[in-house]
């Protein structure tokens, strides 16, 4: 411990994004000067995203962290590290103490998180010696119907959004009769106030592909894809030397960890196209096309990728399988309110004094993610308004932050817990503004398939403009905000994905919750029941 | 959806493309060299092209439509569905903005504006006069809780202020001026 140095510091996009390679020069060339060895791991992030560029120090107590650090801090913060490194208790304005008794991470209940932050992403060693492929040893040496009943039992459901039981789909897939089947990975996170993906990707990726591997066993599959945002460059670059490094290693490809059986993974990037989220026009997207939705049925575990039986998930499905195969079903089911059984990542974000990446089980409020977790807004202001579920999500009053987050629950209030993105608005908002945003986004990202959705979007954001305009004009006012309710019910009802079906959630909510901002006296509201419709 | 105002705005949407330049087709070639066999090749192919010359020139659409024994207009239709294939050179500096929610409700908006008007880009024309720079909006790039969060010419830039942005755009400016005199 007295000749080497043993820091890390993250290589997680967020980390990156505030400077986390000047800070990895900085504390080379630093080591380099004092002429000491320094072993520097650059591990994921923490999730604890405020306090980044977090570095961490290898210390008798444990792994000790200061944040925010800048390449600047470096020459101040070298003694204090010097100091840690040998168990003394130095004082440093950076210096958060014991990584793992921060509140922040100390009160997670963190399952798919557990390894993230404090492994390096690649290192396989570091994988297998963090519980890495326990659920894949476990699910070759079972049958298939047993994964399919663990994985049914634990009653993990779809992460991405739509909450169906994984296991029900996977069983369909396992049923069906072809010789090709294929396993995709859904990681097109388009939704503003998501990251969880991301992170796994970049600061996990071994869970994912172990997470595959374990579908493909299961549903008898050879070939996987994980379709990759392009904004997400660096989880494309993190995964394919995974997939490589793994494949070298024999947890994948020819011979699946032993049990004799082929998987072979590839990453696919997108290209810019929020809509290719949905599922079907994902599918498009990988086959070469346009991503235009298509009808369903069939379903895509029947006629998915090139016409195949195909499992679909997203990447924190995925990624909670090997859990729940290492750890048991029961374990996992245990967690969680009612019908939202185990934990969800949540991703605090926007105007948010402490954002980052909060795994719970379901069943917290948001009250308790917004204070307890967050404490409050950056800005210092009230939270005005809180969006949970991406930007097809209800914007959500206070009069709602007590409702516990699981996925009946919010259905229940016109909401939607979506893949756990919060993104927190203070009273500086504007909603009216918010809710054109909404269907100005739709129109841009409407795959332009369905009339409810490639039209509607665009005279939705004609009717809010009308709206706002004649605030001064009681008649035509009352005229477009019956025009606006009457559109949104028929997005509601006639679009053919989520994409128009949805958007009317913000919409709604924003004109229900807070109608000063359109102009409207608040008797003037309609119950709530007309946004839950 | 909108068929005239589309072929208006894309050469290669009627007639014939401009032919590719010879470094232009070595590099189409070379992708289609490597790419055509894949599954779904279509958008691997683009991306290849568009990693090596910064974009993909409408001359490229016949040779990859023959290739994948695909329609001039179903390649042309995917080029132009996703956002962020170009079909001609971006400026020398590319930055995107984030003006999705979790950006907004930090000052994205303002920041995209700002960054427009420093450089002399609009939402119409995002690449300004000289080409030295283009500004684009983006949807989200997965740093909402560092939010407003931009992307310069591949990097990745959290919690940025007015002040922030003027110092990465001076950044690209001093690189810029050397190579001016130089040329």
């Amino acid at each position: 411990m007295s000749t080497t140095l043993t820091l890390y510091v993250p290589r997680d996009s967020a980390a990156l994004a505030v400077g986390a390679d000047a800070v990895a020069d900085a504390l080379r060339a630093q080591a380099a000067a004092s002429g000491l060895a320094l072993n520097l791991v650059r591990n994921g992030s923490r999730g604890l995203l405020w306090l980044e560029v977090l570095l961490e120090v290898a210390t008798p107590q444990g792994r000790v962290a200061y944040g925010p650090v800048t390449a600047e801090d470096v020459p101040t913060l070298w003694p204090a590290l010097m100091a840690d490194a040998v168990g003394e208790y130095p004082s440093h304005p950076l210096r958060q103490g014991v990584t793992e008794q921060i509140p922040y991470l100390a009160l997670q209940e963190r399952l798919t998180f557990r390894r993230i932050g404090v492994t390096d992403p690649l290192s396989l060693d570091d994988y297998a010696a963090h519980e890495g492929w326990a659920g894949l040893k476990a699910a070759v040496g079972h049958s298939s119907a047993t994964i399919l009943h663990e994985v049914t039992h634990s009653g993990l459901r779809g992460r991405g959004g739509a909450a169906f039981p994984a296991g029900i789909k996977w069983r369909t897939v396992a049923h069906a009769h072809s010789p090709v089947k294929y396993i995709v990975c859904n990681a097109d996170e388009g939704d503003s106030g998501t990251f969880a993906d991301r992170m796994v990707m970049e600061g996990d990726p071994y869970l994912l592909i172990e997470g595959m591997a374990i579908a493909a066993l299961a549903v008898g599959a050879e070939q996987g894809f994980i379709y990759v945002r392009s904004e997400y460059p660096q989880a494309v670059a993190v995964l394919a030397e995974a997939i490589e490094r793994a494949t070298q290693a024999g947890w994948i490809g020819a011979d699946v960890a032993g049990s004799g059986r082929r998987f072979d993974l590839q990453v696919r990037m997108g290209a810019g196209s929020y809509v290719c989220g949905e599922e079907t026009a994902m599918l498009e997207s990988l086959e070469g096309r346009r991503g235009i939705v298509r009808a369903k049925p069939p379903l895509p575990a029947l006629q998915g990728l090139f016409g195949q039986p195909t499992v679909i998930n997203n990447v924190l499905t995925f990624a909670a399988v090997p859990t729940l195969l290492a750890r048991g079903a029961d374990f996992y089911r245990n967690y969680g309110v009612g019908r939202s059984h185990g934990t969800l990542p949540f991703q605090l974000a926007g105007n948010i004094r402490q954002g980052g990446l909060v795994e719970k089980a379901f069943g917290l409020t948001l009250r308790e993610l917004l204070y307890g977790f967050g404490g409050g807004t950056r800005s210092g202001r009230p939270i005005k308004a809180v969006q949970v579920g991406g930007p097809l999500g209800a914007y959500l009053p206070e009069s709602q932050w007590d409702v516990p987050l699981d996925y009946e629950a919010y259905a229940a209030i016109g909401a939607v817990v979506g893949h756990g993105g919060i993104v927190v608005h203070d009273d500086t908002a504007d909603l009216a503004a918010l809710a054109r945003y909404a269907m100005e986004f739709c129109a841009i990202e409407s795959c332009g398939k369905c009339t409810p959705c490639r039209i509607g979007s665009t005279r939705g954001v004609e009717v809010i403009d009308r709206l706002v305009a004649n605030r001064a004009n009681p008649q035509v006012h009352e005229q477009q905000v019956t025009l606006l309710r009457d559109l949104c019910d028929t997005m509601l009802g006639g679009s053919l994905c989520a994409m128009g079906g949805m958007t009317p959630y913000p919409v709604l909510s924003a004109l229900n919750h807070y109608p000063a901002d359109f102009g409207l006296a608040p008797a003037a509201v309609a119950p709530e029941a007309a946004a839950a419709n | 959806m909108n068929a005239p105002d589309r072929a208006a705005a894309a050469p290669s949407a009627g007639g014939s493309a401009p032919p590719l330049n010879p470094a232009e087709q070595a590099v189409v070639d070379a992708v289609l060299a490597e790419r055509r066999h894949l599954a779904g090749a279509l958008l691997p192919l683009l991306h290849g092209i568009q990693d090596r010359l910064g974009y993909v020139p409408p001359g490229a659409q016949p040779l990859i439509a023959q290739a994948l024994h695909l329609s001039r207009a179903e390649v042309h239709g995917v080029v132009t569905f996703y956002h962020h294939f170009r079909s001609e050179p971006a400026g020398r500096h590319v930055l995107q903005v984030c003006r999705a929610e979790a950006c907004q409700a930090c000052g994205g908006e303002a920041l995209l504006a700002r960054a427009r008007e420093r450089l002399g880009c609009s939402e119409a024309a995002p690449t300004n006069a000289a080409r030295s720079h283009t500004v684009e909006p983006t949807y989200c790039l997965g740093l909402c809780a560092q939010s407003p969060a931009a992307m310069l010419d591949g990097r990745l830039h959290a919690r940025l202020t007015p002040a922030k942005l003027e110092s990465l755009l001076a950044a690209t400016e001093s690189v810029e001026a050397p190579a001016g005199e130089t040329a």
